[in-house]
């Protein structure tokens, strides 16, 4: 009997939550909840401003060219992010702290600054066009994809390399040796055994970069053209310049939703890897 | 490398320990070098444009050119008297204090609930205060740009606080709740049984032992907050204005290198925070 009654009396740690939950809900849930309603014709029930979405010919451009961008990026990171990951794997305690230190600094490099850089990096006349031009191009990547797309890999690249560090640094390196020492080829070896075994790292590593990635604005703002917008441009111009509230939000229901499908998702096949912990983790520096 | 040498006179004593286990730690399993020139590379794209900003800050130059020309600490001293980036600072600072100090306050009371709490509805409500982490915050910023433009709140104090303070709480839920997995609640026992009530206890028993994480999730909320800017834009009213969205106007709708020397400033002091703070969680473990 004392345990039932312990159940139904609600506990008192519940009053605990009750700022955080209500500054919650103020701030993002009614918001958010109001951008639903909105986009769903305030009472009217009507899925117009989605129709409108894939038939208006501008959304789904920009939404596919968000795609494309992002899978670029989430290829870069990857690309760029497992030999990194698997080399600190590798070296000694000390090394690994500086590696560790090196990737979480595009976390503590302000969001303003580090695209001031990246203008000044990529403008006309800066280092990577002269780069470009000794070899006789004039490849300028201030104001296309491109350059977005190589900022962005840069500043995503820690979401890559930390689920797949976690992930890389449970495997078991004398199974690797074993298979050598049974005459496998380094790279047969690497391939049947180590890939296999680092896969949930790579997925929940590739989910989260390209998830990420969705929801860029400054950047694709500051080092884009306006001629080829992203969906977080389409997204803010739709508000402030369209007033059309409705519009932006069935917009920003349908990045939320993906977002938030394939976080939950990257979560769920990361296993003990949690996407959000990750993040969270990252942010905070609490990696041990 | 240096120590593998074999220039120290052959009767040393401790010198042949070491070379002998690295050389055989090289000879089966080695690190190839190829893997070595990749690893430096991409630790070199992780910090490149940190390594653009400083040299930036020192131009004479009146636009972005790169490299810079001459030196001189004009770019400071205009940042240091113009009206306009003065006040964002000061917008800034104001606003990342009182956000943080809210976030931290209710993001620790939501920790210590969460910690004594199991089950479904927990986990929801835990997975409630952690979303706005991965939420893009370009979706959060034109749905609280809507509703605030209905509540009066854009271009005010409030608006830019509790907006940044929403963002703050799961940073501070990780880090307290970090700092509480380390926490014997035996104590809390211990000191109920001696005579405390649960506000003393909390005071004197709990609050000591999870400081650290308090602080750090207090530090964290402010750095976000700090350096937030796509909710900023949306909020900002023509007078009253955070420090990145002065920085974004520098490079779209003036071109202003005086954001070269605001760049500078932010990333080392922001830098030299983190540092102490990583310092400080080494010494302590």
């Amino acid at each position: 009997m004392p345990g039932l009654l312990r159940r139904l009396r609600p506990r008192p740690q519940w009053l605990l939550l009750v700022p955080a939950l209500t500054l919650l809900a103020w701030i993002l849930l009614v918001p958010l909840g109001n951008s639903f309603l909105r986009s769903v014709g305030n009472g009217d029930w009507t899925l117009r401003h989605y129709e409108s979405l894939f038939t208006d010919g501008v959304t789904m451009r920009v939404l596919v060219r968000t795609a494309l961008t992002a899978a670029a990026v989430t290829v870069i990171a990857f690309l760029l992010g497992y030999p990194y990951a698997y080399l600190m794997t590798r070296v000694g305690p000390r090394m690994r702290g500086v590696l560790l230190i090196i990737v979480l600094i595009p976390f503590w490099t302000s969001v303003m600054a580090r695209n001031y850089a990246w203008i000044v990096i990529l403008q006309r006349n800066g280092p990577v066009h002269s780069f470009f031009e000794l070899f006789g191009l004039d490849v300028v990547l201030y104001g296309t994809v491109a350059g977005v797309t190589v900022a962005m890999s840069q500043v995503l690249l820690p979401f890559m390399v930390l689920p797949l560090f976690s992930a890389l640094s449970g495997i078991d390196r004398r199974l690797l040796l074993a298979a050598r020492g049974l005459g496998s080829h380094p790279l047969v070896a690497f391939w049947k055994i180590y890939w296999p075994l680092s896969r949930a790292g790579v997925v929940a590593g590739l989910i989260l970069v390209f998830t990420l990635s969705l929801g860029f604005y400054v950047t694709p703002a500051l080092l884009g053209s306006p001629q080829q917008s992203l969906v977080a441009q389409l997204l803010g111009q739709r508000t402030t310049l369209l007033l059309d509230f409705s519009g932006a939000g069935a917009l920003g229901m349908l990045v939320l939703v993906v977002t938030l499908v394939l976080v939950a998702w990257a979560n769920r096949l990361g296993g003990t890897i949690s996407a959000i912990g990750v993040v969270a983790a990252a942010r905070t520096k609490d990696q041990p | 490398m240096t120590a593998t040498k074999t220039d120290n006179p052959p009767g040393t004593q401790r010198r042949p320990a070491p070379a002998r286990r690295r050389r055989r730690a090289t000879s089966v399993d080695p690190i190839p070098w190829w893997l070595k020139l990749v690893g430096a590379l991409v630790a070199l794209y992780f910090i490149l444009p940190t390594l653009f900003v400083i040299p930036m800050s020192f131009s004479t130059a009146s636009t972005f050119q790169f490299p810079p020309t001459g030196f001189s600490l004009k770019l400071y001293e205009n940042f240091f008297t113009d009206p306009t980036w003065l006040a964002s600072l000061r917008t800034s600072v104001l606003v990342g204090v009182l956000a943080a100090s809210l976030a931290t306050v209710v993001g620790t009371a939501a920790a210590i609930g969460l910690h004594s709490l199991t089950g479904r509805l927990a986990r929801l409500a835990r997975t409630l205060l952690m979303v706005s982490i991965v939420t893009p915050s370009i979706v959060i910023a034109v749905a609280v740009y809507i509703s605030f433009l209905k509540w009066h709140l854009v271009g005010t104090l409030s608006g830019y606080v509790l907006a940044h303070a929403a963002i703050g709480v799961p940073f501070v839920l990780v880090s307290v709740t970090s700092a509480l997995s380390g926490f014997d609640p035996k104590l809390l026992r211990a000191s109920a049984s001696l005579g405390a009530t649960p506000i003393r206890t909390f005071l004197f028993v709990t609050m000591p032992l999870i400081s650290r994480g308090i602080v750090t999730g207090a530090i964290f909320a402010f750095v976000t907050s700090f350096d937030e800017v796509v909710i900023a834009l949306f909020l900002r009213a023509p007078t009253f204005q955070t420090l990145p969205v002065q920085m974004y106007n520098s490079v779209t709708v003036e071109i202003d290198p005086t954001i070269a020397a605001s760049s500078s400033l932010v990333v080392v002091a922001v830098t030299v925070i983190c540092l102490v703070l990583f310092v400080g969680n080494r010494k302590s473990r």
